[in-house]
């Protein structure tokens, strides 16, 4: 009963809304088709149809789910001070950290699968169903800590809608142990990510110890960039009271953490250059190149040049009080992030090959395809979410309001937009 | 299970290999999950266990509905053999140096004897270095596209590079299903029906010795060797990975591999490393032998020498 009036009132909630936010889910509609479309196409022909191959053998989309690990990661951020601090101005958007934490899950998870020779075996990495190659192999724990971790975020968020739905509180004895749990999760799912590379002996470029505090440092940059302009945009739209005290408060933090990737960063580029060994080849081939091999030359600096300007918009506290400054502050270290993970990871660790062939990727059509699609579906599970949540967190969206007996289904639509 | 053609529905391929129970708990996820990736109707495959859970009875009953299915594809008798290990072997093999000429027949005869793909793409598990006299063995400067109609070319010398057969492999270790393992005669195999396709083990291999079916495989029907093995030249579906597996095929069989008996200079040696009198063990007792980044400590069986 309870349920069903959740779920009727829902799904009401996320079909109603203005033109703009038609407009914004039928563009992401059409991003799920052409990837549908695209993975089609991989389906029929194999990996072939991408541009990896035995030389390059993980590339875009391995980068994108490595990407999107870290925004996953990173909604720690604004839960440990909201639940941990009680800090009350951060708290009131945590659970958004929450929601992106969950879209995000979804697009790794997917991207793992679109990468997969095999995607029907996929069941093979389950434990009591499958094998998994327990305590040894790394991405059999990846597989875990992620499931499980989209599997707590969803509980509580889960909880938390459906009793504010109800107009009553949340239950604390559930959701604070959920919450505390998901904190060292959350940290543990980009940990054993960078693990995954980090462990591989064989490619000298991911096999550093400072990987995964790397992996961390940069989650941090990117995943609260991506929530900043999201509460104005909210703010903006429906109203969410979201006090520029708390996007301050996240901005300042972002500033130590993009301190923190760039030392980091340094830290790594020094010990390459200054001891120039063999393994300063795939440092190289991302940087500079090598011989007439440079694909990745132009986005290693333009990502570098993204980031250093972006930290210095942070620190700066009167530029970032400018709230123009600020969003061009987010949108360079997400760029630079992307670049860092997506790009100046995974393909410059397999360029040259473990044998010392350089074989130059760039991804084809259907990888741009397939990973347009899975972020059409990531955004639009967000948008649906938090299209629910912000009505719900305002008490305009209750069991008193939904109720049938209250004929307010276009006044909803209406105040959830 | 049905590796080339997914969606063949012809009986007995392992239905019997599967635990009844098992499958009623899977079915309603098995038939969500087809719809979701869209790329399984080969259900009796979902439902299989891996290959090491197999009892031998199953095995057996695998093989021969694999005979049935590859001989009809290829239109010949193909046999699938599923000889272990025997007592008391381990294998090693050598490889001289100072012989070698880089004329890459064993590249060749390779494929031939373990059908690999043929083109689009062409998969070879042996690669040849090309690599100058002046520097060494610098692998990371080597180059494998030389034209081997030339060789060997004044300034150069080569090194093939296949696998290893670790004996702390590891491709095995992140294997995150358990799909491939050391043999106890040393071999590192795949399981080709239990292989998800997601490529760590090619990340984890130090020396390139594992190759993915990007595609399905091309492998002409005139051009098949019908004389196969459960893990390893029986014919691979797309989306696995494959390797060397020193010729499993012949060598359990007392044969030598394939790239042994084609070397037109004596330079590729093989045996028992248990065996003080084998040719490996002779080549290790007179030559000076080395192994490739021991740094890594993957611990191979297979050896480099310069006899002369």
């Amino acid at each position: 009963m309870a349920i069903s009036s959740f779920l009727r009132g829902s799904g009401r909630i996320i079909a109603s809304g203005d033109r703009a936010y038609k407009i914004w889910v039928g563009a992401l509609l059409t991003l799920i088709a052409v990837g549908l479309f695209a993975y089609s196409f991989q389906l029929r022909h194999g990996l072939i149809a991408t541009n990896m191959r035995d030389q390059v053998s993980w590339a875009f989309y391995v980068g994108n789910f490595t990407f999107l690990v870290g925004i996953a990661a990173a909604a720690v951020m604004l839960v440990i001070p909201a639940y941990v601090y009680n800090w009350g101005p951060i708290k009131e958007v945590a659970i958004l950290g929450e929601l992106l934490a969950i879209s995000a899950i979804i697009m790794c998870l997917l991207f793992v699968l679109v990468d997969m020779g095999r995607p029907d075996r996929f069941l093979h990495i389950a434990p009591l169903l499958g094998s998994p190659n327990f305590p040894i192999s790394i991405m059999a724990w990846d597989a875990l800590v992620l499931n499980v971790y989209l599997g707590v975020n969803l509980a509580v968020v889960g909880h938390i809608l459906f009793t504010g739905f109800h107009g009553k509180d949340y239950n604390k004895k559930i959701v604070i142990p959920l919450v505390l749990f998901s904190i060292p999760m959350a940290v543990s799912i980009h940990t054993v990510t960078a693990f995954l590379y980090n462990g591989m002996a064989a490619r000298p470029y991911w096999n550093t110890a400072i990987l995964a505090p790397r992996f961390i440092a940069s989650a941090f940059c990117s995943g609260p960039a991506v929530l900043l302009v999201l509460f104005q945009v909210l703010r903006k739209r429906t109203g969410l009271p979201i006090k520029d005290e708390a996007i301050q408060k996240v901005a300042e933090l972002m500033a130590y953490t993009m301190f923190l990737n760039l030392f980091l960063l340094g830290a790594e580029l020094f010990k390459e250059y200054y001891s120039a060994t063999e393994h300063l080849l795939y440092t190289q081939y991302f940087w500079s190149g090598i011989g007439p091999h440079k694909a990745l030359v132009p986005y290693a600096w333009g990502g570098l040049l993204a980031t250093v300007i972006a930290f210095f918009i942070f620190l700066v506290p009167k530029w970032r009080r400018n709230m123009l400054l600020l969003n061009i502050g987010c949108g360079l270290i997400y760029f630079g992030v992307y670049i860092e993970k997506g790009m100046g990871l995974v393909m410059p660790g397999m360029t040259p090959d473990t044998l010392g062939e350089i074989y130059e990727y760039r991804p084809t059509f259907v990888e741009w395809g397939v990973t347009a699609g899975i972020y059409g579906i990531g955004f639009l599970v967000f948008t649906f979410l938090v299209k629910l949540a912000v009505p719900i967190m305002s008490g305009h969206f209750t069991a008193v309001h939904a109720d049938p007996a209250t004929p307010a289904p276009d006044e909803l639509g209406a105040e959830a937009h | 299970m049905n590796p080339e053609t997914p969606c063949n529905n012809s009986g007995g391929c392992g239905s019997g290999s599967v635990d009844p129970g098992r499958r009623d708990v899977l079915k309603f996820l098995a038939v969500g999950a087809t719809m979701a990736t869209g790329a399984a109707c080969d259900l009796e495959g979902f439902f299989r266990k891996s290959f090491r859970e197999l009892s031998p009875a199953d095995v057996r009953r695998m093989v021969t509905s694999w005979e049935r299915k590859y001989s009809r594809k290829y239109g010949k008798a193909v046999t699938v053999s599923e000889t272990g290990p025997m007592a008391g072997v381990k294998f090693g093999y050598g490889l001289d140096l100072s012989r070698c000429v880089g004329c890459r027949r064993c590249v060749y005869a390779c494929v031939e004897e373990n059908n690999q793909s043929r083109k689009e793409p062409q998969i070879q598990w042996i690669r040849v270095l090309e690599m100058d006299k002046a520097h060494g063995i610098d692998i990371n400067h080597s180059d494998v596209y030389y034209d081997s109609a030339e060789v060997p070319r004044p300034g150069k010398f080569y090194m093939p590079v296949q696998c290893q057969q670790c004996d702390d492999p590891p491709c095995v270790k992140t294997c995150p299903v358990g799909a491939t393992w050391k043999e106890k005669d040393g071999i590192v195999v795949v399981d080709y029906d239990w292989c998800i396709g997601c490529r760590c083990c090619m990340s984890a291999c130090p020396y390139g010795a594992r190759h993915f079916n990007w595609a399905e495989p091309n492998l002409p029907a005139q051009e098949m060797n019908p004389k196969t093995h459960v893990l390893g030249n029986r014919p691979r579906p797309k989306g696995v990975v494959e390797k060397c597996t020193f010729c499993i095929q012949r060598t359990r069989e007392g044969l030598y591999p394939a790239c042994v008996e084609i070397c037109p200079v004596g330079a590729r040696k093989f045996g028992n490393l248990l065996d003080p009198e084998s040719e490996i063990r002779q080549a290790m007792d007179t030559k000076r032998v080395f192994i490739l980044k021991e740094e890594l400590a993957t611990h191979p069986s297979f050896f480099y020498f310069y006899a002369t």
